[in-house]
């Protein structure tokens, strides 16, 4: 490993591609004939199988979940602070997976990927999809990877949501879920955030009705806007006053009196959407944001969240964060009630924190500490 | 499992096999992780604290974050066969609602509190004029987390007053033994008091 990658990093990485051509059937009723998934991993498999983990992603994620692609790399995955050697998710003992979901667009099938049958971008033809179709893509690459089984399904926020779908869905494929900072659906005022962030981006003039790719734009401003909205939502109110206060940038202190930068949490906001617009899909992110919008499991049990759980044999482990005000607290506590109802084994925890939604991603230490024994717990339970 | 505390222990012995339990102020799980090895009993442990919520986890012990002031209206009625409360029911600001509580959800409920009417207490207080300290009450007036504390007798009065029945009553001294004099005078000469109480039919 480079000298200069943190030891308790997996290092350098490479990702795999698997095409499938077997026609996967999807909630909206299309099916995608052909697709190929773009996945990571990290650590051995062991001889029985048995230590496998399936990492998802959450919205703006993708398959780079640990580790760096080269040296010259300068950020590592996205859930660095909890994957690694002696880390949580200990690549020493576990076997991680982590795939890029359909219609992503890192690499998976998805809108910017071209439709065989018209030899262009999919662009607005690529079907909406569901948690449950990625969920269904998943076993099928745990099928291919030959994986029966997942010690566990671990994911925060949209990656939480797939590790319960699959414990609905699978109930005898994976023996734990840890899902961190979810919910069971979104509610009223996430799907309105949602839905101004999906108007920013159909609103551009470079969209072209998704087939921007062929105008050979990208609709920069509109994406930048759905990501500035996003990102104002996964903090919480503390941690921007913590980090920006009402600081102005320019020297003086005085205020300009015009539209220009002046605070400096607009010159951050700014920089995070414009370099979001650099590494994302404009299609994708409205996909992605209309399968938060769809997850719901217990809507086909009669809205009864605890009948939706019933057949669960995972043990859950839950954890969510009190300044967490896109997820609360009280989201999560629906899915422990739920599966109490069921008399399913369960923790939970709240971790005191102002980092809002994004502490998931963040290295808080009750909350790795809970996080590392919960998996030390897998790890003795199968033996790796 | 030698290590366990010796009010475990008796708490142990009264506890079906198999049986369903939450444990009301886990702590890091001890209990719980003995019954699960000795009485294959399933459940859950409540515990505010994050860090004893993480030791939970170490053992194993499926472990939900809760404030017990805020009651169990989470769980259903008679969901489980023992409601324990070990060493918790002084620190809590309604014990009284959380004994009938306990035994809404659960068919029987197992309680353990330091027992104030020890004659060392009533002593030292008497003496010293000042609030007690000892092994088993260590903190001073003003940090401790006991703030609803009782003797027996208080205990006892309000379990007829809410027409709680009391099946079985364990005193012991502060190493938990017992003797056939602590029997006869579980008031003066108990420092921990362990009851088997349920909800009297009405």
């Amino acid at each position: 490993m480079p000298k200069h990658l943190p030891a308790d990093s997996v290092g350098i990485v490479e990702q795999h591609s698997l095409h499938f051509d077997e026609p996967l059937p999807l909630d909206c009723g299309r099916s995608l004939p052909a697709y190929d998934l773009v996945y990571e991993t990290y650590g051995e498999l062991n001889a029985e199988r048995s230590n496998a983990i399936l990492i998802c992603h959450a919205l703006s994620g993708s398959h780079h979940a640990a580790g760096y692609h080269s040296e010259e790399d300068r950020k590592p995955g996205w859930w660095e602070a909890c994957v690694g050697p002696g880390k949580p998710i200990d690549t020493d003992r576990f076997y991680v997976v982590c795939c890029n979901n359909l219609g992503g667009c890192h690499g998976s099938t998805g809108p910017s990927s071209i439709n065989p049958e018209t030899h262009r971008p999919y662009g607005p033809d690529f079907p909406l999809v569901t948690v449950r179709d990625w969920v269904h893509s998943q076993a099928r690459l745990a099928d291919a990877l030959g994986i029966e089984r997942w010690a566990a399904v671990v994911g925060g926020s949209l990656g939480g949501m797939q590790a319960i779908q699959w414990a609905i869905d699978y109930p005898d494929r994976l023996g734990h879920v840890v899902a961190i900072a979810v919910a069971p659906r979104l509610s009223a005022q996430n799907i309105g955030f949602n839905e101004v962030a999906r108007q920013a981006i159909l609103t551009d003039p470079e969209f072209h009705g998704g087939r921007y790719y062929e105008h050979h734009t990208v609709p920069r401003r509109g994406l930048a806007l759905a990501r500035m909205l996003g990102h104002i939502t996964y903090l919480s109110d503390d941690a921007m006053r913590d980090k920006f206060g009402r600081d102005l940038r320019a020297d003086g202190g005085r205020y300009k009196f015009n539209f220009d930068v002046e605070f400096e949490v607009e010159s951050y906001l700014r920089y995070q959407g414009r370099s979001f617009v650099d590494r994302f899909d404009a299609n994708t992110y409205l996909l992605m944001t209309k399968v938060l919008d769809y997850f719901d499991p217990a809507a086909e049990y009669d809205h009864d969240l605890s009948a939706a759980l019933a057949h669960v044999q995972a043990r859950f482990l839950l954890i969510s964060f009190s300044s967490d005000w896109r997820f609360p607290p009280e989201r999560s506590r629906e899915i422990v009630r739920a599966l109490e109802d069921n008399q399913k084994p369960i923790s939970y925890l709240e971790v005191e924190t102002s980092q809002g939604h994004d502490a998931f991603l963040k290295p808080i230490p009750v909350y790795t500490e809970a996080f590392r024994a919960y998996m030390q717990g897998i790890a003795r339970e199968v033996g790796a | 499992m030698s290590a366990l505390r010796p009010d475990l222990a008796i708490i142990s012995d009264w506890i079906a096999p198999g049986s369903r339990i939450l444990d009301l102020g886990c702590g890091d799980g001890t209990l719980l992780a003995h019954l699960a090895g000795e009485r294959e009993v399933t459940g859950y442990g409540l515990e505010i604290e994050p860090r004893k919520i993480v030791a939970c986890l170490e053992k194993g012990v499926s472990v939900i974050q809760a404030d017990l002031d805020k009651g169990l209206s989470d769980f259903k009625d008679q969901a489980f066969d023992y409601v324990l409360m070990t060493q918790t029911l002084q620190a809590v600001h309604y014990p009284d609602e959380l004994l009938q509580e306990m035994l809404r959800v659960g068919r029987e409920g197992i309680v353990t509190f330091p027992n104030f009417g020890n004659w060392r207490m009533r002593l030292y207080l008497g003496f010293h004029g000042r609030m007690p300290i000892s092994r088993t009450l260590p903190h001073t007036w003003y940090n401790t987390p006991n703030i609803h504390l009782c003797t027996v007798r208080d205990f006892e009065a309000l379990c007829a007053e809410r027409g709680i029945e009391i099946l079985e009553r364990h005193v012991t001294d502060q190493a938990m033994h017992d003797n056939a004099l602590m029997r006869q005078f579980p008031n003066l000469l108990g420092d921990v008091a362990l009851y088997r109480i349920r909800q009297a039919a009405r």
